[in-house]
């Protein structure tokens, strides 16, 4: 079919569910600074992660051509997107799969819902999935007297202690080791009392108490990692053969996938593949990668379901400033390299998606004026590490910018008493745009130096200024600026020594 | 070499030695650097905060005061303002529906450099204690800022400069290439993590028990210097320029009162 | 408008601008630059580091080393496609050993699976710059579930089967076959990013690469 649009342009429809800031950055990120534990696990397991992901990547000769292949490869999937659902849907259903559409998050819960009702079932496995946990299917199915249980470790650690997850690979990096021991001896029923904070012995720990679960359950609801159109085949990437449990034992699976989700061809996961484990746990390859095309008879689930969500993905894609946001494949190197998220934890975003990667997604997916999702754009220094890491080259910093500028000119359009930032900010387009407005201002340099005083440093501006001051000195201004002393003393024909030696004269 | 200096907005009225140090360098290699009057900052912070409609005024003056045939290259003391003119101009005036001036701001940002990469890359300079003469008896740490290293991959040109200074003992910074909080209007919406990524910076720059920490970006460093004065260290901060403008003969003092950054007397 | 129609239109009206499809630059590696005894030794340091057991040896002396391994199993399983002669060391002098077959015909239950000792299968193919080793779902590797549920796996693995690089296994294998790429035992990096292994998938893995 032709990717031509003839019809009618739609406004963008925006996603629904656990996408939302609801409180504001800076406000959140200030209580959970003051958490000093939580900083100190972060920073430790956030080095941690650093080290093993560049060392992954510095032994392939040819990671940046990986990544130039994945970034295209992911523009092409956004590009034909229609076309490429067309074919993954055919192929899917050829071989037995059965394919559900949903709008959004209350669509996608309703649709999960039905499914596990047809089999009489009230409990579910479940694999780690973004998806599920953006649209808030394990409460909805609370509600509908559906117990779902998490089988990832750190998904267990945070469902157990009913916490909320602060990272999109490992949801409980918030806790240490004393912290999920104790969670466990707390709410794990035959739990070892004497068990250790050992990894290795929590890790024993999740097994023992999940084994029985996964023997004996009959339904089992994942995410998907990929899904390759030209085969109609699905994958989920995982380490504790949680994954495998879920998608091999019980006889219903049912899967939630964004429709960004889709890779062209079968071949492109050989960049993929290699891309993913070395970006997320910065392994060689991660432990399991599990592969299906709709139903195998004899052989897995024989009652197999694919949930294909919009949920505002196709409002980021109608941004063409931010659509690339669309080809995050999950693996959280942005988040583990940020300066911000190290000190703020994931729960300071709002959303499911945290860090770098959900400032912009968040935002995008349900549009700039959703709650508290204006901030999110500005939880960024603009540092930069996050493109450096993204193992398919989204210019994360690029697309902030662009959302602050989406919010500032949200902001316009609404009658109101200018902000300071609005008021500093056309002062300053005054001053910028024309040498002489700003040589005008520079003249007033010395009465800044004289506010400065003996000290000659500022110690306390007003206003948003404040924020500057409440931990930084401002140094005393000079007495003339650059400009004045180069028409004053470096134009004139007097032969000169030094120039960076002459003094600073008041 | 006719080289245009664009001063940057911060140096221009804050740290006016930046700029002389530069054309100290400079004019010490025989080049005649003219200084465009129309200027006045590249707009960054407008842009970086979202403001596009008033970064267009700007970018529009920047342009227009370095659109000239008469000089051969431009040259900024900062990477953050030179990235901006290489990669934001051409942005703004898109966003802005402004072609000619993308035009324009495209054949500007090509000919702009860094310090470091024109001192390295077009002038030939690698070692500052026999070409330049630089001399600085002191034991330096260096910050390296994120947009010199991430957007115009300097690399270690900085450095490396700084290490062929004469008598200079430069002291590896712990997690150097981790940002110092500042980030422009960040550093105030966002002031308390800001802060918080300020004072790992600090932490890291006392334990190398250096008397200085050097960068190539005017506007980190008077936020890394605001932060150290705040706390009372004696460690200031100082821009390359000025240690590669240092002589044996004519040297930059760095005693004094602290002022965030720079020399001052 | 069912639901697969709007999001489907909603689609084409974000595309509407018409973004171009850009070429796949695909200059990475696609083909290896190693010998085979090169890809082996490679393989074995990858599985090593990821805490698998491997043992290099000739095909003729695959039987007695797989004796050698189940010494103390008192019960395998294996699917219905394995060549009997990797068993004929088991069969021999094993009296006590248990082999249970899976097969199409005679699947085997959860439980079943659940109280075995170990798994023997073969696998497709094994990327040695990974440490990946694929099972495919064909007779000799069994259902996907045989693989999974016992707590020691033993994968035999012809060395001609070893390649480097991925592109060059994703080359050799059919999409729509059932999958499972084996990178070590089960391990998690849950807990403060540090990596443990034994989970829940096999805790035991262990390589026969057969020369």
């Amino acid at each position: 079919m032709s990717s031509t649009y003839l019809g009618m342009p739609s406004l963008p429809v925006f996603g629904t569910g656990n996408l939302n800031a609801t409180e504001s950055f800076p406000q959140a990120a200030k209580r959970e600074l003051k958490n000093t534990q939580l900083r100190a696990n972060l920073a430790h397991a956030t080095h941690t992660i650093r080290d093993k992901r560049e060392n992954a990547v510095a032994e392939l000769p040819d990671w940046e051509e990986m990544r130039d292949a994945g970034s295209a490869i992911k523009n092409a999937t956004m590009a034909n997107l229609p076309a490429l659902l067309e074919a993954f849907e055919t192929n899917f259903t050829a071989r037995g799969g059965i394919i559900h559409w949903a709008r959004d998050a209350q669509e996608a819960n309703e649709i999960v819902t039905a499914l596990i009702k047809e089999t009489g079932e009230t409990e579910v496995v479940k694999v780690k999935s973004m998806a599920t946990a953006e649209i808030g299917l394990n409460e909805y199915l609370q509600e509908q007297g559906i117990a779902a249980f998490e089988t990832d470790l750190a998904e267990l650690i945070v469902q157990l202690d009913h916490d909320k997850p602060s990272h999109i690979l490992v949801p409980a990096i918030h806790k240490n080791r004393n912290q999920i021991r104790d969670i466990f001896l707390r709410e794990m029923e035959e739990v070892d009392p004497g068990l250790s904070n050992e990894p290795a012995r929590l890790a024993e720990a999740a097994r023992r108490h999940l084994r029985k679960k996964f023997l004996s359950a009959k339904v089992a609801i994942s995410g998907a990692n990929f899904g390759l159109a030209d085969t109609g085949t699905l994958t989920v990437v995982e380490s504790e053969g949680n994954g495998r449990m879920c998608l091999t034992l019980p006889d219903t699976l049912i899967t939630v996938m964004g429709i960004e989700k889709l890779l062209p061809s079968w071949r492109d996961l050989e960049v993929f593949m290699q891309l993913l484990p070395r970006s997320s746990t910065g392994e060689r390859m991660n432990p399991y990668t599990s592969l299906w095309t709709g139903v195998t008879p004899g052989d897995g689930p024989q009652n197999v379901h694919l949930v294909l969500l919009d949920n505002g993905r196709t409002a980021a894609l109608a941004d063409q400033m931010g659509r690339t946001a669309l080809n995050c494949i999950r693996c959280s190197a942005c988040m583990n390299v940020c300066p911000v998220y190290e000190r703020t934890g994931g729960h300071a975003y709002g959303s499911t998606y945290p860090g770098p990667i959900g400032a912009i997604l968040s935002p995008l997916m349900t549009g700039i004026k959703s709650e508290e999702n204006n901030s999110l754009p500005y939880a960024s220094s603009l540092c930069g590490a996050c493109f450096d890491a993204c193992p398919v080259k989204i210019n994360i910093p690029e697309i902030l910018v662009h959302l602050r500028g989406e919010d500032v000119d949200s902001q316009r359009a609404k009658v109101k008493v200018p902000t300071q930032m609005d008021l500093m900010m056309k002062a300053s387009e005054w001053a910028f745009s024309d040498g002489s407005h700003i040589n005008l201002l520079e003249k007033g340099l010395p009465i800044g130096k004289l506010a400065a005083g003996r000290a000659k440093v500022i110690k306390k501006l007003p206003g948003i200024a404040a924020g500057w001051t409440q931990s930084r000195d401002i140094p005393a201004p000079p007495s003339q600026s650059f400009r004045q002393w180069w028409v004053k003393e470096h134009q004139s024909p007097e032969p000169r020594r030094n120039p960076a030696k002459e003094e600073d004269q008041l | 070499m006719k080289i245009a200096l664009f001063a940057t907005c911060i140096v221009d009225a804050m740290y006016p030695r930046t700029a002389r140090a530069t054309v100290a360098i400079l004019e010490r290699l025989g080049h005649e650097v003219v200084f465009p009057s129309g200027q006045a900052c590249c707009g960054q912070m407008h842009v970086n905060s979202g403001y596009f409609k008033e970064a267009h005024a700007v970018v529009a003056n920047h342009v227009r005061a370095f659109d000239a045939d008469d000089y051969d290259v431009a040259v900024a003391p900062s990477g953050s303002c030179v990235a901006s003119v290489k990669h934001q101009h051409v942005q703004v005036a898109r966003r802005c529906g402004d072609a000619a001036l993308e035009a324009r701001a495209a054949v500007v940002g090509a000919k702009t450099y860094e310090l470091s990469q024109l001192l390295t890359d077009v002038l030939g300079v690698e070692n500052a204690a026999e070409q330049l003469g630089s001399y600085f008896p002191h034991q330096v740490t260096y910050h390296p800022s994120c947009h010199g290293m991430r957007l115009l991959k300097l690399e270690d040109r900085q450095s490396n400069l700084l290490k062929s200074v004469g008598g200079i003992e430069m002291v590896e910074l712990e997690q150097a290439d981790q940002c110092c909080g500042f980030g422009g209007t960040f550093s105030m919406k966002n002031a308390d993590v800001s802060t918080a990524m300020m004072e790992d910076k600090i932490a890291n720059i006392a334990s190398t028990g250096a008397q200085l920490c050097t960068g190539g970006d005017a506007s980190c460093l008077m936020h890394i210097g605001g932060g150290l004065s705040r706390q009372g260290s004696p460690v200031r901060t100082l821009h390359f320029a000025e240690i590669l403008a240092s002589t044996l003969e004519s040297p930059i003092d760095i005693d004094g009162h602290v002022q965030g950054q720079g020399v001052s007397r | 408008m069912s639901a697969r129609d709007d999001v489907m239109s909603r689609i084409k009206s974000a595309l509407r601008d018409a973004p171009p499809t850009p070429d796949i630059p695909r200059n990475y590696r696609l083909a290896t630059n190693k010998t085979a005894a090169q890809r082996c030794e490679q393989l074995v340091g990858r599985l090593l580091d990821y805490k698998a057991n491997v043992y290099v040896v000739p095909t003729t002396q695959a039987p007695a080393k797989l004796a050698q391994l189940l010494a103390d199993a008192e019960s395998i399983v294996v699917p219905h496609g394995l060549e009997e002669h990797w068993l004929s060391g088991l069969r021999d002098d094993a009296g006590s050993l248990r082999i249970e077959v899976d097969s199409p015909e005679h699947r085997l239950s959860v439980s079943a699976l659940d109280s075995v000792d170990a798994v023997v299968t073969t696998a497709a193919v094994a990327v040695s710059e990974t440490g990946t080793i694929i099972l495919d779902g064909s007779s000799s590797q069994g259902r996907r579930i045989i693989s999974l549920v016992p707590d020691r796996h033993i994968c035999l693995l012809a060395a001609k089967d070893i390649v480097e690089v991925l592109p060059e296994a994703i080359a050799r294998l059919n999409a729509t076959a059932p999958q499972t790429w084996i990178s070590g035992p089960s391990a998690t990096s849950d807990i403060e990013l540090e990596r443990v292994e034994g989970v829940h998938g096999p805790r035991t893995l262990d390589v026969l690469i057969l020369t």
